[in-house]
């Protein structure tokens, strides 16, 4: 590939505009800093997002129509024992897949900053929780977190910013029945305001949160890539990254170079990089970026650069019961329980519990079922052969029975980071600018496995408990869900024989080359992992402005 | 139960019609006018018997449903006019003008009763994204469809943080 234009030097270029790129180019950018950013998706146009809704209310559309994700550009393979759905888990675009994720905040746990120390378990992190805590609290209040302290987890330095949503109907009979089980259910924390925030509104109900909240009252990362373009950095679209270049000593990074939409190429030069393109693409780029110094791949000279990746595994349980119990009138659940999220037992697998206020069946999707007959019988519904025509007082009876009384929880469990489970190159294959595609290796038969086990009993009680019938394991152990979530595979770490980046998340091979993403994450918690992105994210701000400051 | 104009704005707002969240929608023009009853007839099918379809309800609808994608109107008015045909050949009268039973029956045999839903698919399952179920998504993605169920503020309803917190009305 030739390249057919070359930018002006910036201070600051970042390859990526979820949050972790777009939170570090507004912080940058208002500091004075000269910042670029590349990202290879489009920008997509607040006002289309009801329409987007319609594409993820109505059946007849793919998930994946919402913003406009796959073919070639979005190619991958997965050759794990788990069959990942990699397109379903992230989105290309200003904001990237905060556009379509929950919204759940939670913060990782101090104990989760050295389970090697306490447990053996991978590698501690090379900063503590305290050292994270205060970029904690700056990242709820970039994004607005609506919260409040429970006693399970870690120690904070100030209030939520915003207070938490209400408890649900449902959570109310959870709630009775984990009490007998000594159980404690507590809010959720939620980057979704229950106020007027930062210039967006509160919540308005539409209940479509994930994937696509038309209100704006959900955080997404195209917040912040509106402030760092105010702030004057400067955001270049549908701009994919094919590689990075570097100096003839190998030290330093000079250009990124990115494809254009009229099929050409441009090198951005810039004093500081920053790959935060999501843990799977940063580390297919630098995979990509080759060359004689670094033939196995940029900052890549460790050899573990992909290794260690790591997901959220989960179940799902439903149950019914004998009243309505007020489903599908918000888009998020309300109360979690974080109570099992908990190390001083030992090493048996911490998990965080999600109770759900979107159980069962949605009414639409009910009354405009996609399924054939053949379909509705192997999903259960032995009466769909006899039925009659799904419209008028048939169809009005059938949403009736089938709407309501459900109750579900979720869980998902800490994946200890094992050297196979990692995301490679696939040459066999590739993308829409002839580069190979990403490769996800994944299976969850280690230690989780039992954790997934454990979780699943507990959720038999808990529903038992509720006095549900018709108990139903809709995500087993054998069949777990995933969170969409990311981690490890440019490990943070001291050594550099063993981690990617250090605790700067710097490469070590490179003077001026980081990472932003949850990929740095060297064990990965329950805790969904957006805000400790954010968190990272905010401390890397303040340690790249210093350099620059500095000269 | 009487589904109004009020209701009609509500569904397009739901579906993303920046001018129904101001109260507003244009007339329909020409060939859409003209199929409106139709549409009517066919909502009086498809729709529950507790909901009374009036042709205000459709006229605002689809006139505002015309905003948001542009072959809607053509592949409206196309397959109106088809079951049109087809009512004439079986009934000799109109879709419009004949009794619920006939209505029900001219489009079960035109196979749209069970058709896979699809904006490109044959004619049945045209009919059933364009209309038919175009009609069940304004009624129960809204609060009209949603009492009927129990949902106040079903999905795609921009209808506050209050009812999620209360238990049924009984």
């Amino acid at each position: 590939m030739t390249a057919t234009g070359t930018a002006g030097e910036a201070d600051v270029c970042i390859v990526g505009s979820g949050p972790a790129g777009a939170i570090l180019a507004a912080s940058l950018a208002g500091r004075g800093h000269d910042v670029v950013v590349l990202e290879a998706g489009p920008r997509f146009a607040f006002e289309s997002r009801t329409a987007r809704m319609d594409r993820a209310l109505r059946p007849e559309h793919d998930d994946l129509d919402v913003w406009d994700m796959g073919g070639p550009r979005d190619r991958y393979t997965s050759s794990g024992t788990y069959e990942y759905d990699l397109n379903r888990a992230r989105v290309k675009g200003i904001g990237g897949t905060t556009l379509h994720w929950g919204g759940m905040t939670p913060r990782l746990h101090p104990e989760d900053f050295e389970m090697e120390t306490r447990h053996g378990v991978g590698r501690d992190w090379p900063i503590s929780y305290e050292d994270l805590e205060p970029y904690y609290l700056r990242a709820e209040e970039a994004m607005g977190v609506a919260g409040e302290p429970n006693r399970f987890s870690g120690p904070r330095s100030g209030p939520y910013p915003l207070a938490s949503a209400e408890s649900s109907y449902s959570d109310e009979i959870f709630e009775e029945a984990c009490s007998s089980l000594g159980i404690e259910l507590v809010p959720k924390p939620l980057a979704i305001n229950t106020e007027p925030y930062d210039g967006r509104s509160q919540c308005v109900g539409y209940g479509t949160c994930s994937p696509v909240c038309p209100s704006g009252a959900k955080y997404d990362a195209s917040v912040h890539i509106r402030k760092a373009e105010e702030r004057g950095a400067r955001v270049v679209t549908r701009a994919p990254v094919q590689r990075l270049e570097h100096d003839d000593s190998g030290e330093r990074v000079v250009a990124a170079v990115h494809a254009t939409p009229d099929g050409g190429t441009r090198r951005q030069r810039a004093r500081q990089f920053v790959v935060a393109c999501g843990a799977v693409e940063s580390i297919r780029l630098l995979l990509l970026s080759t060359s004689p110094q670094y033939p196995d791949g940029l900052a890549n000279s460790s050899g573990v650069l992909g290794e260690y990746f790591m997901e959220h595994a989960g179940v799902s349980l439903t149950g019914r019961v004998d009243e309505p119990t007020r489903q599908h009138l918000v888009g998020y659940g309300t109360s979690m329980c974080e109570q099992f999220y908990d190390h001083d037992s030992g090493p048996e697998g911490s998990f965080l519990i999600d109770f759900d206020n979107n159980a069962g069946p949605e009414p639409v999707d009910l009354a405009l079922d996609q399924l054939s007959d053949s379909g509705r019988i192997i999903a259960g519904d032995v009466i769909a052969p006899f039925e009659g025509d799904r419209w008028g007082d048939a169809l009005q009876e059938r949403l009736s029975e089938e709407y309501g009384g459900y109750l579900r929880c979720n869980g998902w469990v800490e994946q200890p980071p094992r050297r196979e489970n990692r995301v490679s190159l696939d040459r066999s294959k590739t993308d829409d600018h002839g580069n190979p595609v990403p490769d996800l290796t994944l299976s969850f038969d280690g230690p989780e496995r039992a954790v997934l086990e454990r979780v699943q009993h507990l959720f038999v009680k808990i529903l038992e408990e509720c006095e549900a019938t018709d108990i139903r394991v809709t995500r087993s152990p054998d069949n777990p869900f995933v969170g969409s979530h990311h981690m490890g595979g440019i490990r943070m770490g001291r050594d550099p024989a063993e981690s990617v980046v250090n605790a700067d998340l710097r490469t070590h091979d490179l003077s001026n080359l980081f990472v932003s993403s949850s990929g740095v994450f060297p064990t990965c918690g329950a805790a969904n992992p957006t805000l400790t992105i954010a968190a990272l994210t905010l401390r890397l701000a303040d340690h790249i402005h210093g350099r620059l400051s500095d000269g | 139960m009487e589904v109004t104009r009020r209701d009609a704005l509500a569904a397009l707002a739901t579906l993303g019609v920046g001018s129904a969240v101001a109260g507003e929608v244009r007339e329909p023009d020409g060939d859409l006018q003209d199929v409106i009853p139709t549409v009517a007839a066919v909502a009086s099918v498809v729709y529950p018997s507790a909901v009374d379809v009036t042709d205000e309800y459709v006229r605002n609808y689809v006139a505002g449903r015309t905003q948001l994608q542009d072959n809607y109107e053509r592949r409206v008015v196309d397959l109106c006019s088809v079951l049109d045909a087809n009512a004439r050949d079986r009934y000799g009268s109109a879709f419009r003008s004949l009794p619920i039973r006939r209505r029900e029956t001219v489009l079960r045999r035109m196979g749209v009763g069970r058709a896979k839903s699809a904006p490109d698919g044959t004619f049945e399952q045209q009919f059933r994204y364009y209309v038919v179920n175009d009609l069940l998504y304004a009624l129960y993605a809204t609060p009209v469809g949603g009492r009927l169920l129990g949902v106040e503020n079903p999905p795609g309803h921009p209808g506050g943080t209050e009812a999620y917190q209360r238990g049924a009305e009984r």
